[in-house]
């Protein structure tokens, strides 16, 4: 869909309405991204890539062209795009926050101590420099705590810092004026001039294996907002830092910081030792230690943390049926069991580090694709897509069917298989027609 | 031959030996001191009033579990008049090949040193001993220069020493048939057929629910698993060793395993297993060993470089450096064919008062056998019980892995299983593979020798080892091999040669079993393991 422009899909069948079971054969995409999504879209049958200007029916952007251009484009019913207007609500790490915070408030004027209890999954964070004092007067009240300093709108492990004295940041302020300049990213022009940070409590307990610290990144798909409908992918993996954990050396970013693109650039980081885990060697590894019953509560708590992150934004995200959007929530787990939210990122990188990690992005995706469907080939009461479940569909959803029978039963189990077993190829062979104008394999 | 009543109290004489020196035994006669201030005992029933005591809290459970692990390791009941080292190993052609299989390990070890100029042990100042003290956690960080260190040998030269195997005994100059045997092992052992295992796995038959199979998410749990882990927490609530061995023939949930593993080794961690293994600790303090360059560098080379267990790198110097110094490993010498190598003194080279066992444990490490701990680690993370569910597992299993000997799971029987099984079944896919210089055995040797670690993912090989342990015995690995060789059979038979094959057989893609990284150009992983630099010096 090129700008200003009206588009609409004219083939052989005439105009052509979204309908259940009559989708498109011929997609017309458009890709910003050169790594594993090209792949994927250009293996997709009867999918052809359109360059610059030409009309497309979906588009995998990055977020800097959507800033661009969203507004200006006019899109038909039946085209789609990877991103929601406003994402950054969700994924910046000061909105996210203030976001959290009011829908905490929210919840326990409307239900109280205990429900708004659900969302204390994420560490004490202030932004700076507006809450400056705010973080003053809780800095004070826990002494010798280690906080973290993290620009809001930066990825990949840049500008982050730790710190356990006032006096660190001091400095920092002092020096960050320069360092603003350099700083290309240019989504802060939505906000705020002056480049804002985030101080957030460290923790200081993180689960470690074999001594060493490790955070999750877990895949979830949104289709809407309004009514909430969110997908939980089953893979995903947990990112070892390379080296063993110790608070006795804050300055080093290599120990504390898990993001891959932060572990490459560390002095001894070897490609061949690979610092990733499946989630399902995870899963097992944690089931082996703590046992089934713990560890099942353990990923309930995960799946709370993304259905009410999401519950957080769902009023303020732009709801638009042609947005969908791939999120990679980071979560890091503690010494006790807990998990929290790191945060979410709109963008999870696609690159792969490995083989086996090019294999499973390449399923991600072509899943994510399966889901939104230009090719009108589910239903929509589907609630297992390959390797996504359907974890949110204007309420929770249940492995067991919901009727009158089993309305009485207590024991419902929420329809998500983070770290389970992926036999998405059987399931798709079942679920899917084939694509049209080809036959079944 | 000895009766069998005979028998029977020679191997009960030997327990009651054995236990009587163990801490067990101090503990159930203070538990019976003690308990004679209950109530319950009365003077005139005594014996059977301590006796249900004992039973009622436990005790006898323990003394039960410790018999059982005795029997596991008792040596082979043989003639009165029989030498010793006949328990280790019958076959005198074995013991003889053995020897000097050792005979060049050592050569090789003692010129290294020789070479190197590194002692075979030397004390550490210290300022070293200080330092590592510090780093005990976190030895994986040390980066020393290993370059010059060679692994003693690797599978690929103990695979060699098997293939050239014979029994003087054994008439061999018949024309090669059909009937003869195709494979590289050319000796006549004695092993079961199929029909035989199918009755002795009775428990793996298609009919009985197994882990790993039966509790797939499509099948609904209340039809297997949910009765088969209920199963399971009673055996651990029974602390039942029997039960457990047992139960384990069908798998243990991941929930269960290290429960159940720990109970049918019989692995405690008791106080005294703590201070056991806090003084091999400090031996590792105290004493540097050449050996332990040799397990840095395999860890290094192997675990390290695994994306399964990479991060247990810290745990497996934990292990292997105080396994090396542990001199209870000693006892199993007395069933094992080898026999541990023996250092002089410098200058008193053949008087044994100078001699010393080298290392302390009398086991050399070779390339690979960090994999041996590494799945554990899975499983156990307080290093004195991971130590002491490895060394159980070692000593019951492992070690057959790598001495030449005529047992039904040594791995001298697992590779003409083996071979025999595919001749049987396969013999169209065998004999393509000869014919192209690609011989079976070359391919499935390294899986076996390591019990597929490495080969698998963990969690296939962790339900693979619930079945070792469950039927006590190595024999599962060959079958398995072969049954690997089966699943592939119709991509093996379009290879043209051997390392075609190598590359057909499912460890690289299908199985999950996971790849090294490929760097951003996409170029192909690192070529194979570094066997060309381990070289025997004869």
């Amino acid at each position: 869909m090129s700008r200003n422009k009206t588009a609409g899909y004219k083939g052989p069948y005439g105009y052509q309405k979204r309908r259940e079971g009559d989708g498109r054969s011929c997609v017309r995409y458009k890709c910003g991204l050169t790594n594993t999504i090209q792949d994927v879209l250009r293996q997709r049958p009867g999918w052809m890539e359109v360059k610059d200007d030409g009309e497309w029916d979906f588009n995998w952007c990055d977020v800097g062209w959507l800033r661009e251009n969203f507004d200006h484009s006019y899109m038909e019913e039946h085209v789609r795009i990877c991103h929601f207007r406003n994402h950054y609500e969700l994924t910046r790490k000061n909105l996210m926050v203030k976001n959290l915070k009011r829908y905490r408030k929210t919840l326990e004027r409307e239900a109280g101590r205990i429900e708004a209890s659900k969302c204390d999954f994420f560490p004490r964070t202030f932004e700076l420099p507006s809450e400056y004092h705010l973080f003053v007067e809780e800095f004070k009240r826990s002494p010798g705590s280690t906080w973290i300093m993290k620009p809001v709108a930066r990825s990949q492990g840049k500008g982050i810092f730790l710190f356990q004295k006032l006096k660190d940041i001091m400095d920092w302020k002092k020096v960050t004026p320069c360092d603003k300049q350099t700083h290309t990213d240019t989504e802060q022009r939505d906000e705020t001039q002056v480049e804002s940070y985030v101080a957030q409590r460290y923790i200081e307990n993180p689960y470690l294996i074999s001594g060493r610290k490790f955070d999750l990144r877990v895949y979830v798909l949104v289709t809407s907002y309004i009514p909430l409908k969110a997908w939980l992918y089953r893979d995903g993996f947990a990112r070892f830092s390379s080296t063993r954990f110790s608070l006795t050396s804050i300055d080093d970013q290599y120990v504390h910081l898990t993001n891959v693109a932060v572990q490459k650039t560390a002095p001894d980081y070897d490609p061949e030792k690979g610092c990733k885990w499946q989630m399902q060697q995870l899963r097992r590894y944690l089931t082996a230690r703590h046992g089934t019953e713990t560890i099942e509560a353990l990923f309930k708590d995960v799946d709370n943390i993304f259905v009410r992150s999401l519950q957080s934004v769902q009023k303020v995200i732009i709801n638009d049926k042609h947005c969908f959007e791939l999120y990679g929530y980071d979560i890091l787990l503690d010494q006790d069991l807990k998990p929290w939210l790191i945060e979410v990122n709109a963008s999870p990188s696609l690159t792969a580090s490995s083989q086996e990690d090019y294999e499973m992005k390449c399923c991600l995706l072509e899943d994510t694709l399966h889901i939104v469907d230009m090719e009108g080939r589910l239903t929509g009461r589907e609630k297992r897509v390959g390797g996504y479940d359907l974890m949110w569909n204007d309420g929770p959803v249940y492995r067991e069917d919901v009727n009158l029978e089993t309305l009485g039963s207590a024991c419902f189990t929420a329809n998500t298989h983070l770290g389970c077993v992926n036999d998405r190829k059987k399931q798709l062979r079942q679920l899917l027609k084939p694509f049209p104008g080809k036959k079944r394999i | 031959m000895m009766d069998e009543g005979t028998e029977l109290s020679l191997t009960i004489a030997q327990i009651v030996q054995r236990l009587k020196a163990t801490h067990l035994h101090s503990q159930i006669e203070r538990q019976a001191k003690e308990c004679l201030h209950r109530p319950e005992i009365q003077l005139e029933s005594l014996k059977e009033d301590v006796r249900n005591f004992l039973k009622a809290s436990g005790w006898e459970r323990k003394l039960q579990n410790a018999v059982y692990r005795e029997l596991h390791v008792q040596p082979l009941p043989s003639h009165p008049a029989a030498p010793p080292e006949h328990a280790k190993e019958p076959l005198a052609y074995m013991r003889k090949a053995q020897v000097n299989w050792e005979k060049r390990i050592l050569k090789s070890l003692n010129s290294m040193c020789t070479e190197l100029g590194v002692p075979l042990a030397r004390k550490r100042p210290a300022v070293e001993q200080k330092e590592l003290t510090n780093k005990w956690n976190e030895m994986g960080t040390d980066e020393p220069d290993l370059s010059r260190f060679r692994p003693v040998y690797a599978p690929k030269d103990f695979l060699e020493v098997l293939i050239s195997l014979r029994n003087p005994n054994h008439d061999s100059s018949e024309e090669a048939s059909a009937k003869s045997h195709w494979g590289l092992i050319q000796v006549p052992l004695h092993d079961r057929d199929i029909p035989q295992m199918r009755e002795a796995y009775s428990e793996l038959s298609l009919t009985t629910g197994q882990l790993g199979i039966d509790d797939h998410t499509h099948v609904p749990p209340d039809l297997f698993e949910s009765e088969h882990t209920g199963i399971g927490k009673k055996v651990v609530n029974e602390q039942d060793s029997a039960a457990a061995q047992q139960y384990s023939r069908q798998g243990c949930p991941t929930g269960l395993r290290a429960d159940l593993w720990a109970l049918i080794l019989n692995s405690t961690n008791e106080p005294e297993d703590v201070m056991h293994y806090e003084q091999l600790k400090a031996g590792v303090i105290h004493h540097d060993l050449l050996v332990d360059n040799l397990i840095y560098k395999d860890v290094k080379l192997t675990a390290s470089n695994d994306d399964y267990y990479f991060v247990f790198e810290d745990f497996l110097y934990q292990v292997l450096l105080c396994f090396s110094r542990d001199t209870a490993v000693l006892e199993h010498f007395s069933y094992n064919s080898a026999t541990p190598p023996k250092s002089y003194i410098q200058g008193k080279v053949g008087v044994e008062e100078f001699a010393v066992v080298y290392p302390p444990n009398g086991v050399i490490p070779f390339h690979g056998f960090s994999m041996y701990v590494a799945p554990l680690c899975f499983l156990y993370n307080e290093p004195s019980k991971l130590y002491s569910v490895f060394r159980e597992m070692y000593v019951r299993y492992f070690f057959r892995l790598h001495s030449v000997s005529s047992s039904t799971s040594g791995i001298v029987s697992l590779c003409l299983q083996f071979e025999r099984l595919l001749q049987t079944h396969l013999p169209q896919l065998f004999y393509h593979l000869r014919e192209i210089g690609a011989q079976p055995l070359r391919i499935a040797f390294k899986w076996m020798v390591r019990a597929f670690s490495g080969y698998l993912s963990t969690d296939q090989l962790l339900l693979l080892w619930d079945r070792i342990l469950g039927y006590d015995s190595l024999e599962i690995v060959a079958v398995l091999a072969a049954a690997v060789f089966a699943f592939r059979a119709e991509n093996l038979m379009e290879v043209t040669s051997l390392t075609s094959a190598e590359v057909s057989v499912p460890f690289t893609e299908a199985t999950g079993r996971p790849r090294r990284p490929f760097n951003s150009e996409g170029h192909a992983p690192h070529s194979d393991l570094p066997v060309r630099h381990c070289h025997l010096r004869t």
